[in-house]
């Protein structure tokens, strides 16, 4: 079957299965795999992308064809020209990773959680994380750096 | 994991997706959140043929009250509900506490209430929280659309009274009076995993203080979620004293029929029930002014 879909602001037309996994298109067909796939059940958060703007999903537990006509925001999505996110620095300032694979996940639930809530609290952040999982960090430094981020673009709301 | 192939409709209306379950019968399946049964099909414990997709219907997608009764369409997202102004208010406060802990935050902008209720897990958390608020499901059938009782509707693990060619359309909850309150009581190992144990509490009081009614289910505890008709009956008309709500604790452990899993024994199971029927009832009445 056919779908388009507007990943990152890029119109992608695709032939496809219907029974292709959203996290699958992006990473197959659109080559972008920044989004990764973690646990295969709904459970890790790795493969968290942002549909239409401001609603986080799992991207492997949605079919391609249910976003057709929709638009998407990868983790590839977040850095503009060259410049990394508010989210992404934050992340960086404070040590908000150490392996990394939980990071993409992490970084665009944040992002949905910041356009629902520009000021939350560090318990509305552990809140609205508790789908993501990170085997490394402990959590605390992701929390700061979602924290961070939520300073810094209500400091500049230019920035997305 | 890659689900076995299927075909794919887009329902193009509310008629349009039941003409077309109507035409395929056991080999279609409604694609509403998706949360429970896309994992199914990737671990391939769900091989549906074809696949009908509602997510498109806007006319499905509603929450709203009035003339007393609170109706959810059958793509209505648990998000929705989390957000939703009303369920700060007391009355509502069962609908509160399930929403805040179904799956996760993510899981929860997809996944629907109507599809939670259809999916008929054993451990599932709006099918108790159904139970004790006495919801019913707007269902379409081939002779028109019916209102079937929660406790008619939720049939077997998995299996409801949803037949081969039906869909449900909404579900709907009486406006509690304001002398209600409720509470979800759930134990889980982390979250997003099924409870080790759940317990859906809404109790209604007259004016001098003793029990109008009283709903009380379990989730977790046997092949699907399930009323403890004697602990409503204990309460009812009663002034909830401590006797009271250890004897409802009692019953509820006496109804709890789990299985043992990692999760814990039957043992276990059973005590946390009514462990859990305690605090729900204790935290309903606590939210009413009424020390237990």
């Amino acid at each position: 079957m056919k779908v388009s879909i507007t990943v990152n602001g890029v119109q992608h037309e695709k032939d496809v299965e219907p029974r292709t996994l959203l996290a699958y298109f992006l990473r197959e067909h659109c080559g972008l795999t920044g989004t990764h796939v973690g646990c295969d059940t709904s459970s890790c958060g790795c493969c968290v992308v942002v549909m239409d703007g401001d609603t986080a999903v799992k991207s492997c537990t949605m079919f391609a064809a249910q976003a057709d006509g929709h638009a998407i925001t990868t983790v590839e999505g977040l850095a503009q020209g060259g410049a990394l996110h508010p989210l992404q620095q934050a992340f960086w300032d404070q040590h908000g990773l150490q392996c990394g694979y939980c990071t993409p996940g992490m970084l665009m639930t944040s992002y949905a959680l910041l356009k629902h809530k520009p000021n939350p609290t560090d318990a509305e952040v552990r809140e609205e994380l508790a789908g993501n999982l990170c085997r490394c960090t402990g959590y605390n430094n992701i929390v700061k750096a979602v924290r961070q981020a939520a300073e810094t673009l209500q400091a500049a709301p230019a920035q997305k | 994991m890659i689900p076995a192939a299927f075909d794919y409709i887009r329902a193009g209306s509310a008629d349009d997706a039941f003409a077309q379950l109507q035409r395929l019968g056991a080999d279609a399946r409604v694609l509403a959140g998706g949360q429970s049964l896309i994992p199914a099909m990737r671990f391939r414990l769900a091989r549906p043929a074809v696949l009908v997709d509602i997510n498109g219907l806007k006319d499905l997608d509603y929450i709203r009250i009035d003339s007393g009764t609170l109706s959810m369409g059958a793509i209505a997202r648990d998000s929705a509900v989390e957000r939703a102004p009303w369920i700060q208010e007391r009355k509502w406060s069962l609908l509160h506490d399930v929403s805040r802990v179904v799956a996760d935050p993510v899981v929860r902008q997809m996944g629907t209430v109507v599809g939670s209720l259809c999916h008929n897990d054993p451990s599932g958390d709006w099918t108790a929280v159904a139970l004790a608020a006495r919801a019913e499901l707007v269902v379409r059938g081939a002779a028109g659309e019916r209102t079937v009782g929660i406790d008619d509707f939720l049939v077997d693990s998995f299996t409801t009274a949803v037949q081969e060619g039906e869909m449900a359309l909404a579900v709907r909850f009486s406006v509690p009076d304001d002398r209600t309150a409720g509470s979800y009581q759930k134990v889980e190992r982390k979250v997003g995993d099924y409870a080790t144990a759940a317990v859906a509490v809404q109790v209604s009081l007259n004016a001098d203080g003793t029990v109008r009614e009283a709903g009380i289910a379990l989730s977790a505890a046997g092949p699907c979620a399930v009323r403890v008709a004697e602990a409503e009956a204990l309460l009812k008309g009663q002034a909830p004293t401590a006797d009271l709500i250890k004897a409802a604790a009692d019953a509820a452990s006496r109804k709890s029929e789990p299985q043992a899993d990692l999760r814990g024994s039957i043992e276990y199971k059973k005590n946390l029930a009514g462990v859990l029927v305690s605090r729900g009832l204790r935290q309903a009445l606590a939210r009413l002014g009424v020390q237990s």
